[in-house]
């Protein structure tokens, strides 16, 4: 087997200078003759003798790695082969890793949320590939100068339409331990909703600068975490607001079906900071008791594993962002109605969505905008009162509805843009018949139907032989 | 190049015929038939007939215990499988005879290699059962890929750079990387009796050039072939089992 060294030339790529050295892989610049791209090659350091873990983790990297693709990971442009020389050549993200931003926090509150935003984004895209990364810490998140985050280093991750190398391979719990989920601890590799656990000690450690669960050295400290809470952050720093301390709290919950159920709804609230639902997690100002942490310590014990979802794609499907465009004209009562009683089918089927009720106000393409007058303000809120009232049947929990007014010329637009920039999976809205005089209007659904990033489903009501008739004339 | 690898298509002619409709499909290169073409099913003639005339076409077979058994009286089996071969032997003609006896027990295709049971005494019939049963075959071969079939069971077993031999799971139409720092067997499932409590015909493809391997899955018609099983006297277990998939 070969080892890298500056010069080596090997597949037609040429080792530059070695960038990093850490204790499992060496990083190196590397060029090709056909590539303009600055890359570099990552090489695991394999000792002589027995070394498994590196090379089952690097064989874990080689298997995926090349599968995923996006701005939320490094394009691979070339993989060696262990009886040369092991390597990945991925393009080069230029920039540091997260890691030197975390040994300045806390950071100011607009920035955990920016910065807490990209990171689900990109937690997210890996999701929807089939991957939980199951190792996310700040070293293994690097930033591209264009904002977003991208995810490295996937030696523990899991795909879940791949084998598992790491499966049976290994009967200690895997991961780093200030960011490990208490499943994690149980040995489970089969929930995305472990890398939700360690967003939100990563988004706890950026806000106070501390981390939840301290740095423990050996398992005995991590699985203390599977009964005792983490200081509620706004006891250490005061300026967190509540609902920043709901969200982080919420994403540590020990019992996964407790947590946000996927990555988008994470990345939902954390842009609708406003329409969060505090609860008593958000307001909480102690740790909790003796008596508390004793029981909860007691039940922990019998705990071999939590309820995991069958596979990725289900977990995300059940726990979708659902986007309901209502038409509240009063001509339009009957089909919002009939709209309604489809988000309740809906909710049958996806207990876990969240629903996201959206509204237009169509606002003229030049010349005034009719909200920077007071009656436009009324309109405004005149909507939104309707749109709750219209909403308030679906008798869901406040924290799993948000309200939307968007104002634009060209509604069809706003429903489009606001269903991509809030990752929405499933766009529900009202057709008035293809009868209807108002043709302009029907066109706002067929642009949708036509352009969503996401499913799309349009309600109509039946029509009657009459009304047919009636269109034709 | 993409191979359509097939095995244990026991005289089920629907279930060959939809697995071959499958892979017509699938811009495959080239069939390997993994052997026990005939026995159990209804229509070892037509099964055997339809593998003559695939290996005259290039594709790969090579031999299993029921082919064997219809020139080999020698052969052991189990009861069922002995009546239905009791069954099946008169109906062979002198070629298509000839052509089941002809089937060498292995074939290699670069670090590929076929056979119908186990690369270790591929004449013994031994069922791979798991991790412990395929270290055997890879002890005695270089092949970076070992394809089998035999236990009627899909199954993906791998053997790593420190010897370790693991087995595990996969996901039917997934592709699969068998990632060259690691030796693979592919135990292939049953095209014309499954037995992994799925009544569709098992087959797999592999794709030389990406180094991808997926299971696939074919629903044929049952019901007409457990009728034929029923309408010639074979045991009616051989028609429940085919219904169930067990």
């Amino acid at each position: 087997m070969l080892r890298p060294s500056e010069g080596l030339e090997i597949d037609g790529f040429k080792l530059g200078a070695c960038l990093h050295q850490g204790g499992f892989a060496t990083i190196w610049d590397v060029t090709h003759p056909l590539y303009r791209t600055p890359m570099v090659m990552k090489v695991p350091t394999i000792l002589d003798g027995y070394d498994g873990p590196t090379i089952v983790g690097f064989e874990v990297e080689q298997m995926i790695m090349p599968r995923l693709v996006g701005q939320h990971v490094p394009r691979v442009m070339g993989v060696g082969d262990f009886s040369v020389m092991p390597y990945i050549v991925t393009e080069r993200i230029p920039g540091k890793s997260l890691l030197q931003l975390f040994k300045t926090a806390p950071l100011p509150v607009s920035d955990v949320i920016e910065l807490a935003a990209r990171m689900a984004e990109a937690v997210h895209a890996l999701h929807k590939q089939h991957v939980v990364h199951l190792d996310l810490k700040p070293d293994n998140f690097l930033r591209r100068e264009t904002g977003e985050i991208v995810a490295i280093d996937f030696g523990l991750s899991r795909h879940d339409e791949l084998p598992d190398l790491l499966a049976e391979e290994f009967t200690i719990p895997m991961g780093t331990f200030p960011y490990i989920s208490p499943e994690q601890y149980l040995r489970q590799r089969d929930d995305l909703r472990s890398d939700l656990f360690a967003l939100g000690a990563m988004i706890y450690e950026l806000a106070t600068g501390k981390m939840p669960f301290g740095q423990p050295e050996r398992l005995k400290g991590v699985r203390k975490r599977l009964w005792r809470d983490p200081v509620p952050p706004r006891v250490l720093v005061p300026e967190i607001p509540d609902w920043l301390q709901e969200i982080i709290l919420r994403a540590l919950e020990v019992d996964p079906n407790n947590r946000y159920q996927s990555a988008s709804q994470m990345l939902f609230d954390l842009s609708h900071p406003n329409q969060i639902k505090i609860t008593a997690r958000g307001l909480k100002t102690e740790r909790d008791g003796f008596w508390t942490v004793f029981r909860r310590r007691r039940k922990m014990r019998k705990v071999r594993r939590f309820a995991a979802p069958p596979t990725m794609l289900s977990q995300i499907d059940r726990a979708p962002i659902l986007m309901v465009a209502v038409d509240l004209s009063p001509e339009m009562e009957e089909l919002a109605h009939r709209l309604l009683t489809w988000v309740q089918r809906m909710l049958v089927i996806q207990p876990d969505s969240r629903v996201a009720c959206v509204n237009v106000i169509k606002t003229a393409r030049i010349g005034l905008d009719p909200t920077t007058t007071d009656d436009g303000e009324n309109i405004h809120v005149a909507r939104l009162v309707t749109l709750k009232a219209w909403a308030e049947k679906l008798d869901l929990p406040e924290e799993r509805l948000t309200y939307t007014i968007l104002e634009h010329s060209d509604p069809g637009r706003a429903l489009l843009d606001y269903a991509a920039n809030n990752h929405v999976d499933h766009i529900l809205m009202g057709a008035r018949g293809h009868s209807s005089t108002r043709r302009f209007l029907g066109s706002v659904s067929s642009q949708v139907i036509a352009e969503a990033p996401c499913s799309a489903t349009v309600i109509r009501l039946v029509q009657t032989a009459s009304e047919e008739e009636a269109a034709v004339i | 190049m993409r191979l359509a690898i097939l095995t244990d298509i026991h005289g089920n002619r629907e279930a060959f015929s939809a697995v071959l409709a499958d892979v017509e499909q699938r811009a495959i290169d080239r069939i390997v038939l993994l052997g026990d073409i005939v026995g159990y099913g209804p229509d070892p003639e037509w099964c055997a007939d339809k593998a003559a005339a695939l290996v005259e076409a290039g594709a790969i077979a090579v031999q299993g215990n029921h082919d064997n058994a219809v020139g080999d009286r020698a052969e052991s089996m189990g009861k069922v499988a002995a009546a239905a071969m009791d069954w099946t032997r008169p109906r062979m003609n002198e070629a298509q005879r000839k052509f089941l006896a002809a089937l060498p027990l292995t074939q290699e295709l670069g670090d590929i290699l076929f056979v119908h049971a186990s690369a270790n005494d591929p004449g013994d019939w031994i069922y791979v059962t798991g991790a412990q049963r395929a270290m055997g075959s890879f002890r005695v071969c270089t092949s970076r890929l070992i394809f089998c079939g035999h236990v009627h069971v899909p199954a993906l077993i791998s053997c790593g750079l420190t010897g370790q031999v693991q087995e595990h799971e996969f996901r039917i139409g997934a592709a699969v990387p068998l990632i060259r720092s690691r030796r693979w067997i592919v135990v292939v499932g049953s095209v014309g009796q499954p037995r992994d409590r799925s009544p569709e015909a098992a087959y797999a493809i592999l794709d030389t050039g990406t180094n991808e391997l997926s299971f696939r899955r074919v629903a044929y018609d049952v019901a007409s072939t457990a009728a034929k099983i029923r309408a010639t006297g074979l045991p009616e277990v051989l028609a429940t089992r085919l219904l169930k998939g067990e």
